[in-house]
């Protein structure tokens, strides 16, 4: 069995897992801050969640392609994205992004007002506000946000087969592999390829709740705990 | 002076009107639920901003719509303690007190030094989730020491406390004071508190402030029904000026002499339930009543009593309060006649 398809697919994942990361927090923290065009912002950041992913996977092409918007700059610099993994990566990274940033900012926005109150009216400046007391306070639900993403990335199909394309050994996530095997009628594989795609997600979700869990206690739930 | 308050704001259609000035005191902003306390805190701290006005600490602007200052909250100086306490959950007593504190070098001893001051040792590690409400107010105190401000703010500090915690956590304040020798803006709707914590009371009612009052005036005289109210007068009537000493009291049906000279544009007059004297038919400023429901208190006994000759309602129901011992030698009797002294009368505009 050809294993390709599955390091491409957990290289896929983690990539745009720790892409989506920081740019969904970057954006969520970038909408609550924002006083106009609120909903306007919101609502383009969204968008790649209620689209149909190979509806997104063109529009990338389109950006991305050879005569796109930045298709040219790409071809300079030496980078192609069209039917290659990096491909993959923005395909996924793209999807899976509104999951991250709509988590993140449900987060920020929950946040306990008078907490960014005083830590302003404590001297404390907007960055040092948002690394020590927004983020911490924040974990749980950001780190639901990325297993999310993860578990989305990971699965990711319609937007990849657009712009990565189907090249065995190259491009070929697990996904799509599922899909190649039930086209050619060899069920096996794809029953070995669900099985392997079903037990990674199982076992991340677990992790990362048992880990959540532990990373936000901040002494709820100790001994000592007062109730 | 050392804070100057001129702003206003609207909201919706509640408009802000706080107009105050304070010195190195403690003052007293007291009101009912939803007047405006808060917003005028939120406003001076820089939370809100108002619509226009003028705030100065120290002679510094803050805020002037004028010339178009408005400094950010961080720079303004000013420590909050919130109805919450806010502390950060995720950082332990020791970091929740360090992290107003901008001078590293400095920073671990004024830690210790407040650690020590608010009895806090052998917390540092704790998170706020791990403490009591007594202490988690206590760090709060200490991180708002910490940050060297020229002003502090208490917003109800004690409102979800129960009496016992309360009275403790009253003498942590009254310990603040020693410590702190600016201005002090204190928060409340409980006018006990506030006679007991602070000089001077500003009164606030429906978004505006009233008059500045030292806290004898507002009891004695607080010439306002909103301020007559928040002292906690149970009895008043609207009233008719008569003479230069003698008033009517419409609810009541009854002309009453007075000892200081009544104003013209006299609407209320009020007295405390428990300023009364007890008194047989013929002498002056007699209130006849009988009593109408009895309400049996830890130490005392509350009368509802209606005046006789008026018809029954809720506006004329009197309220007196005496000890039980009192009401023992009373009890037997149809109608009672309580005495309003000339000098304890208060006289509303």
């Amino acid at each position: 069995m050809d294993v390709s398809p599955l390091l491409l697919s957990l290289k896929v994942a983690f990539l745009s897992t720790i892409f989506t990361f920081v740019l969904g927090i970057l954006a969520a923290r970038l909408t609550v801050t924002m006083r106009k065009g609120k909903g306007f912002v919101d609502g383009l950041f969204t968008l790649p969640l209620v689209l149909p992913p190979t509806m997104v996977g063109f529009f990338l092409l389109v950006i991305f392609g050879k005569n796109g918007l930045l298709g040219g700059f790409l071809k300079a610099v030496g980078v192609s994205v069209v039917f290659t993994w990096v491909g993959a990566v923005i395909a996924s990274t793209v999807v899976a992004f509104p999951l991250m940033y709509r988590t993140a900012r449900g987060a920020f926005e929950q946040l306990d007002e008078n907490l960014l109150h005083a830590g302003r009216t404590l001297g404390m400046t907007e960055p040092a506000l948002f690394l020590r007391v927004i983020l911490p306070n924040s974990i749980p639900s950001i780190m639901a946000g990325a297993v999310l993403a993860f578990a989305r990335a990971l699965g990711e199909f319609g937007a990849t087969i657009m712009l990565a394309g189907n090249i065995p050994g190259r491009t070929q996530t697990v996904s799509v592999a599922i899909y190649t095997a039930v086209q050619a009628g060899n069920w096996e594989l794809a029953y070995k390829w669900m099985l392997i795609i079903f037990t990674i997600s199982f076992i991340t979700i677990i992790a990362m709740n048992a880990w959540t869990r532990r990373a936000s206690s901040f002494g709820k739930g100790g001994s000592r705990a007062w109730r | 002076m050392a804070l100057i308050v001129d702003i206003e704001k609207k909201l919706g259609d509640f408009t802000l009107t706080s107009r105050f000035e304070a010195g190195e005191e403690t003052l007293a902003i007291l009101g009912a639920s939803g007047c405006g306390k808060s917003m005028t805190l939120k406003c001076i701290a820089g939370i809100e901003t108002p619509d226009r006005g003028y705030i100065a600490l120290d002679g510094q602007v803050l805020y002037d719509s004028a010339s178009k200052v408005n400094l950010a909250v961080r720079k303004r100086g000013i420590g909050y303690l919130f109805q919450d306490y806010a502390l950060f959950p995720n950082m332990t007593v020791a970091q929740n007190i360090a992290c107003g504190i901008q001078n590293k070098d400095s920073r671990a001893e004024i830690v210790d030094e407040l650690i020590g001051a608010f009895f806090l040792n052998g917390l540092e590690k704790q998170f706020p989730a791990q403490l009591s409400g007594g202490q988690k107010q206590r760090v709060a105190l200490a991180r708002m020491l910490a940050s060297r401000p020229d002003l502090l703010m208490l917003d109800e500090p004690f409102s979800a406390l129960d009496s016992f915690l309360k009275w403790q956590l009253e003498q942590e304040i009254l310990k603040l004071r020693d410590r702190f020798s600016g201005t002090i803006l204190f928060v409340s709707h409980n006018r006990d508190e506030v006679y007991r914590l602070c000089d001077r009371i500003a009164v606030m009612e429906d978004g505006a402030t009233q008059s500045v009052l030292s806290k004898t005036e507002l009891y004695h005289n607080p010439q306002t029904l909103s301020a007559a109210l928040l002292s906690g007068c149970k009895n008043i009537s609207p009233a008719k000026r008569t003479g230069d000493h003698s008033l009517f009291a419409e609810s009541w049906n009854v002309h009453l002499a007075t000892q200081q000279t009544i104003p013209y544009g006299l609407k209320y007059v009020g007295f405390r339930a428990h300023q009364f004297e007890l008194a047989n038919g013929d002498s002056t400023n007699i209130l006849p009543c009988r009593v109408v429901r009895l309400i049996d208190d830890m130490f005392s006994v509350i009368l509802l009593c209606m005046p006789l000759d008026v018809p029954p309602s809720d506006d004329a129901l009197l309220r007196f309060e005496m000890p039980k011992s009192v009401w023992e030698t009373l009890k037997e009797k149809d109608t009672l006649y309580f005495r309003m002294p000339e000098d304890q009368l208060i006289l509303m505009r």
